[in-house]
This record gives structure tokens, sequence and C-alpha cells, in this order.
């Protein structure tokens, strides 16, 4: 798809700006603009919600639905959740570093944590019998069904997702 | 943090069954999940709670760590010989039940007086 393929671009091109542990920098200067945005934050849930927040803020004004909103609240706490949980271990010495770009018709975002990594291809299947008793391991599942589009870099620590939206009846 | 820790749950005893509602509409926080498993399995560990039934009408958004949170005092209730029956789930968030086949592993009813009957 071209289409996606340009917004991939723009995307990318986003200027990376490092904010030490603690604090938290955005480059958001106006939310209202669909601009790209780079954050990085200290691996704090605190600091993670309040980009949750200025993203569920951003969606407000496009074209998603209640269904897309839910839908990207969810896998983004998953994606945030496992990068400062089980990725950087809650080491506050470690930073996630977060792209995202939210558009009239899609959102789209890559986390990056500062973890070993791991394989998405080799978790157990949490829906097999013999896995439903186990409390972990259904994140990645979640995120799968909730997004469009996810993928993950080697070496695992670094994932990028998306969801599209279908256009609002005027 | 300091002081004693919020309540999350709202706790309501027919009989000997616990009818339990969460207080929060997201059951997202880390932090909040926490203390939510905490006094899930204070009613089993501490009450000695056998039945209990899980009221999820206030709840919008939960994530797999509250999932995890539920399964492991399913696990606890089992052990213990009793039963845990969920219901008033929204459609949303039976979907993630569904999709994790958690509906094969936990009871899940629509009403109150189902889940009543079902933890009896």
């Amino acid at each position: 798809m071209s289409l996606n393929r340009i917004s991939v671009a723009i995307y990318l091109t986003g200027k990376h700006i490092d904010g030490g542990p603690r604090n938290m920098t955005d480059s958001a200067q106006n939310p209202s603009a669909f601009e790209p945005v780079d954050v990085v934050i200290a691996s704090d849930p605190a600091l993670a919600r309040e980009v949750q927040d200025r993203i569920e803020e951003l969606l407000s004004k496009t074209d998603a639905s209640e269904r897309d909103i839910f839908c990207i609240k969810l896998a983004l706490e998953e994606g945030l959740v496992n990068a400062i949980k089980h990725g950087n271990q809650m080491d506050p010495e470690k930073s996630v570093t977060i792209r995202y770009h939210v558009q009239k018709l899609s959102f789209e975002i890559r986390i990056t944590d500062q973890g070993p990594g791991f394989d998405p291809d080799d978790l157990p299947d949490p829906t097999a019998i013999e896995n439903l008793e186990r409390p972990c391991g259904r994140g990645v599942m979640l995120m799968r069904h909730y997004m469009s589009d996810i993928e993950y870099y080697p070496p695992g620590n670094s994932m990028r997702m998306r969801r599209d939206f279908k256009p609002k009846q005027a | 943090m300091s002081g004693a820790p919020k309540k999350r749950l709202e706790v309501e005893e027919l009989g000997d069954i616990a009818v339990v509602s969460f207080i929060d509409k997201k059951i997202l926080d880390e932090q909040n999940i926490q203390l939510i498993g905490e006094q899930l399995f204070s009613l089993v560990d501490n009450d000695k709670k056998k039945k209990i039934v899980l009221d999820f009408s206030n709840v919008d958004y939960l994530s797999s760590a509250a999932l995890g949170k539920i399964i492991a005092l399913n696990n606890k209730v089992k052990k213990e010989g009793g039963k845990l029956v969920l219901c008033k789930i929204k459609d949303d968030i039976k979907e993630v039940f569904t999709i994790t086949r958690l509906d094969k592993l936990i009871k899940i009813v629509d009403d109150q007086q189902t889940a009543l009957q079902a933890a009896s």
C-alpha cells in the first residue's frame, strides 16, 4: 500500500528528543496537529499513563469510533506495560522510546525498550488448554487482536502497531 | 504512597456467597491491579470465602494484567473447592474473555441472579 509507505516515511523522520530518566519530553507543540510525536519516558507507568492520555485526547479529534478507541487503549496499555515491566524490568535508569502518529484515519505507534528483547513467535499459546490457567502471557495476543497491524523488530525490544479507522459519515 | 490502601472493591455477602463489584471503570493501572489482586485474594485467604461472584457492571476497560489476577483468583477458589462466577460483563470486555478463551476456564453469565445460582 503506497499510502502506508508514505505515512511510515513521515513517521520515521520524526525528530528524536531524549529526556533523561524521570522526565518526559514531548515534541507535540500543538496537539490538534496530526504530526508524529516522539517521547522518551523513564520506566514509570505513571509517565506511560500521561502519554496514553495525550493519545486519547488526539484520537477524539479523528474519525476513530468508540470501538477504535477501545481497541487502541487496550493495545497501548499492553504495549507500554510490556516495555516498562517485561522489557526494562521497571528499572528507573532505563527508558522507553515512543513514536506515535495520530491521523484522521489511523493510529500508529512504535515502542522501544532497553531490554534484551524476546521472540514474539516463541510465546506459549495462552489459549491452549494447558496454558489457560497461567496468569501471564496474553498481552501480545490482545495487541494482535485489537490492532490492524503489528510488527516486532529484532531482537524483539521494539514493536510497531497500527489501527486504521473508517471515515465518519458526513 | 501512604495511609491505608484504597478500597478497590465493594463486597456484599449473600449467605455464603461474596458478591464483589469493581469500583474502577478501568482496571488498567498496574498499582490498582495489584491492589485489586490483594483484595480479591484476601477474600479467599483471610475471609475464607469459597463462593465468589464478580460483578463487572462498572468495568469499561481491563488489561491482560487484570485477567491474570482473575485467573489467579479462579485457581485459588478452585483449590479450596469453591466457585468463581463472573457476571454483568459489557460486550467489549466479554470479547476479551472470549478471544483469550478464558470463558472456557471461568464461568461467565449475564446477570447476578444466574451468577448466584451458579455459585451456590
